[in-house]
């Protein structure tokens, strides 16, 4: 018996909505209960005290700051690069051999998985170099990973900056560098912020490699060559010794706000001033 | 100044830590996981300047000087529906080693045995191997896990599980084992009659300079020593 | 103009940052792993099946083939998934509804992997466990996981695929007198197939590259994975597993399984990367 094409149709369709409604569920999921478990526990001493006992009382601070320091250092190294790179790539050469050696670098270094990154920064940054497992190797392992993120989403915004504005520049007699700082990086810095922002959130919730470059020690991390936990990988540690379940969801819950408020925050970004391209 | 090694050791040595580091305001001292043996390698290296073990140090590790902080009892467990309390070594060998693989073989229900085990390089691996396998490999099919913490999950999720880990961290949600009919506890254990016991060691290249012999000077004091009892470990002495 | 030619210097050299990071990691983890593999034979290292560190044994076989088959499993999943719901979000979703579904599919991949680990343990484990047997620990619970950890990736570069083909290809087939679901099947997807396939190759890549969630649910086993429901370790989880502990030989070992992944990692991106060159350069055509 043939089934008429409507009806594969509908039944199609149905299934596709089933596996999105799936998908989205998981998601949905996932969110509500570790929110649910993790934010009642979560307190003002929670954010502000550091932990004892093995983290099985008291708070979560030092990771707080801990997090922020090898994020915020991790990104404030990548985004120069990556955007002089993205410049570099679309106002300065033309297309051709150069290009695709820069990009074909970029590409692959997108690709590499996060532990690969951790054995480099070990045995390159922390050994090699000299500067032990700190905030500092954490870093600048984190500013590699990072990298391709910032170039590409750099370029695509630098490509999106209308030609025009480039030639009106040059016809008032603006020199290349002029242009780019005047113009073009004026009206694509909605687009690099949200390469950032994205950039930022890839940091923290990144663990393998910070677990072995950053260390996981437990005090506060006062200077670029102390070690110190991640809230990643504190709630690794919390939850795989058993130390404190309900420590380990509050961590995670945490984290998954951190999440929520950075994606939020890109997306509200693209909405509000980036032109979609497509 | 940093202490670095075994993930068995670290959760004791970050207490001794926060205790050292209120009363001594000068010197920091770092906690880090890692491993015994990274632990051992860091001192070597200059990373760390004391490194933690549960483990006694191999007999290719020279030139380090090992100070025992603590004894630790390597407790088999398994899941609190288990029939089975009493293993000899010899059984619980034959169990790792996949000769015996139900838990009927050994006086229990008709289970398969599942075994779980640490990964290789942990002290408390190590340990075991030393005290229970002797030359004999653990079975391929053993689950392996990374921390005592994630063992004491699965053996206890698991009616079917065995596993081994550090006898002070077990707290009754687990069975430990009697082994060969003595029973697993600190009493036991400090007077010896319980076979298998791993020393807690701090490593040091050599001699300790001045602020690592102040924090392992604080670590053997009678205070520091009551601490380690209270969760579980067995003193030094 | 030398400022001009200053700048342009600058930029270039920091241009060169991203290729030179590549250079120094692949130089970096093969120096380490290479001399082990040469001395433990290439074929050994790759077709033993011992795996035993303090008696230097070396047989990473067991790992390549956890990788494969919680690989295989992901993609299963993610395949399945991502592109039906990608078909469904080009093909089939009102405007307003694609607003809220994409942005929270990318939310999707901001989640720490230690946190899908952790579901996974919690909720997936003793599910398996309990219904289907075994352990927990398994092919099936990494795939899962997995599974889902790829499927933003799978979803948005089919997502972009979908959205390149042009447009009189859609109409054309509708003014045909083909439903859209056939439009859908018959020609969009043949149209975006190559893109499609880029977007699965990189979810492959990724679930290839996980460590984190994989250790937590896999069981971590050396021995051979026999069923979907038998633990399994893969490459990743050898090495973060025991890097920590590794001395000499042993690191060396690991660092070599590192020079496996990125090997195959690499080829999957290089296939991938033309496969979208290909499809941009035939998109503009």
């Amino acid at each position: 018996m043939r089934v008429p094409p409507a009806v594969t149709q509908r039944a199609v369709v149905g299934l596709m909505w089933t596996l999105a409604g799936l998908t989205l569920g998981v998601l949905l999921f996932i969110i509500a209960f570790v929110l649910w478990k993790g934010l009642p526990n979560v307190s003002w001493e929670f954010l502000s005290a550091p932990p004892r006992s093995m983290g099985r009382e008291g708070g979560i601070f030092p990771m707080i700051v801990a997090t922020a320091y090898v994020t915020g250092l991790g990104v404030l190294i990548a985004a120069p690069v990556g955007l002089a790179t993205a410049i570099y790539l679309t106002e300065y050469t033309r297309e051709g051999r150069l290009t695709h050696v820069i990009r074909f670098g970029a590409d692959c270094l997108a690709g590499i998985p996060s532990i690969i990154f951790g054995l480099f920064g070990f045995v390159f940054f922390v050994i090699t170099l000299g500067m032990g497992l700190s905030v500092l190797s954490g870093a600048l392992t984190l500013a590699l990973m990072v990298l391709p993120t910032i170039i590409r989403t750099s370029e695509e915004a630098i490509r999106a900056v209308p030609r025009a504005f480039r030639e009106v520049s040059f016809g008032l007699g603006s020199t290349r560098w002029q242009m780019v700082t005047r113009v073009v990086l004026r009206s694509a810095l909605p687009g690099i912020t949200t390469g950032i922002v994205l950039a930022v959130g890839r940091c923290v919730s990144e663990t393998a490699a910070v677990m072995l470059t950053a260390g996981s020690a437990l005090g506060l991390p006062r200077g670029l060559f102390d070690s110190s936990r991640t809230l990643s990988l504190h709630f690794y540690i919390l939850s795989r010794e058993g130390i404190s379940m309900a420590k380990a969801y509050a961590t995670a819950s945490i984290l998954v706000v951190v999440i929520l408020a950075i994606n939020l925050f890109a997306y509200w970004l693209m909405r509000r001033f980036v032109a979609k391209v497509r | 100044m940093s202490v670095i090694g075994s993930t068995s050791v670290q959760p004791f040595a970050e207490m001794l830590a926060e205790e050292f580091n209120r009363n001594n305001g000068d010197v920091r001292v770092e906690v880090q996981g890692g491993g015994s043996t990274a632990g051992i390698q860091a001192v070597a290296n200059g990373i760390a300047q004391i490194g933690t073990c549960s483990r006694s140090l191999k007999p290719e590790e020279t030139g380090f000087t090992p100070i025992t902080i603590a004894r630790d009892g390597i407790a088999v467990v398994v899941n609190l529906a288990n029939k089975v309390s009493n293993l000899s070594r010899h059984q619980i060998r034959a169990i790792y080693e996949g000769k015996i693989t139900n838990w009927r073989d050994v006086g229990g229900t008709d289970q398969p045995i599942r075994l779980i085990t640490r990964e290789e390089g942990s002290g408390t691996r190590e340990a075991f191997t030393h005290l229970v396998m002797g030359e004999t490999r653990i079975a391929a099919s053993a689950i392996t896990q990374e921390s005592n913490g994630a063992v004491k999950e699965l053996v206890k999720n698991d009616p079917g599980a065995i596993g081994y880990m550090s006898l002070g961290l077990v707290h009754g949600d687990l069975k430990a084992l009697t082994v060969d009919g003595v029973k697993a506890n600190a009493g036991d254990v400090i007077n010896g009659t319980y076979p298998l016991v791993r020393p807690f060691l701090f490593v040091v290249k050599g001699t300790p300079d001045a602020a690592a012999q102040r924090f392992i000077d604080f670590v053997l004091s009678p205070p520091a020593q009551a601490m380690l009892e209270k969760e579980g470990l067995v003193r030094a002495k | 103009m030398r400022t001009e030619r200053l700048i342009g210097l600058v930029l270039a050299a920091l241009a060169f940052t991203a290729i030179s990071g590549l250079a120094l990691i692949t130089a970096f983890i093969f120096k380490e792993g290479f001399p082990l593999m040469m001395k433990v034979g290439l074929t050994d290292f790759i077709t033993s099946s011992d795996w035993y560190p303090r008696e230097g044994h070396f047989g990473i076989f067991p790992m390549i083939l956890g990788s494969l088959a919680v690989t295989a499993g992901a993609m299963a999943i993610g395949v399945s998934f991502g592109v039906g719901v990608a078909i469904l979000l080009t093909q089939f979703c009102p405007p307003r509804l694609v607003g809220v579904l994409k942005p929270a599919i990318e939310l999707l991949a901001g989640i720490p992997s230690v946190v899908y680990g952790f579901m996974g343990v919690v909720i997936l484990v003793p599910l398996i466990r309990e219904n289907l047997g075994g352990s927990g620990l398994s092919v099936l619970a990494a795939s899962i996981v997995l599974g889902i950890m790829v499927l933003p990736t799978v979803i948005s570069i089919s997502v972009d695929a979908l959205q390149a083909v042009p447009r009189p290809y859609y109409e054309g087939s509708i003014a045909l007198g083909a439903t859209e679901w056939q439009t859908a099947h018959m020609v969009m997807l043949r149209a975006a197939r190559s893109g499609i396939m880029a977007a699965v190759i990189l979810g492959m890549g990724r679930a290839i590259g996980e460590t984190m969630a994989v250790i937590m649910v896999a069981g971590n086993t050396i021995a051979l994975p026999r069923s979907l429901l038998s633990p399994v370790r893969t490459l990743t989880s050898n090495i973060a597993l025991e890097m920590g502990y590794a001395a000499g030989d042993h690191r060396q070992a690991l660092f070599a399984t590192g020079v496996v992944l990125f090997v195959v990692i690499m080829i999957l991106n290089t296939v991938a990367l033309t496969l979208s060159r290909r499809r941009a350069r035939g998109a503009s055509r």
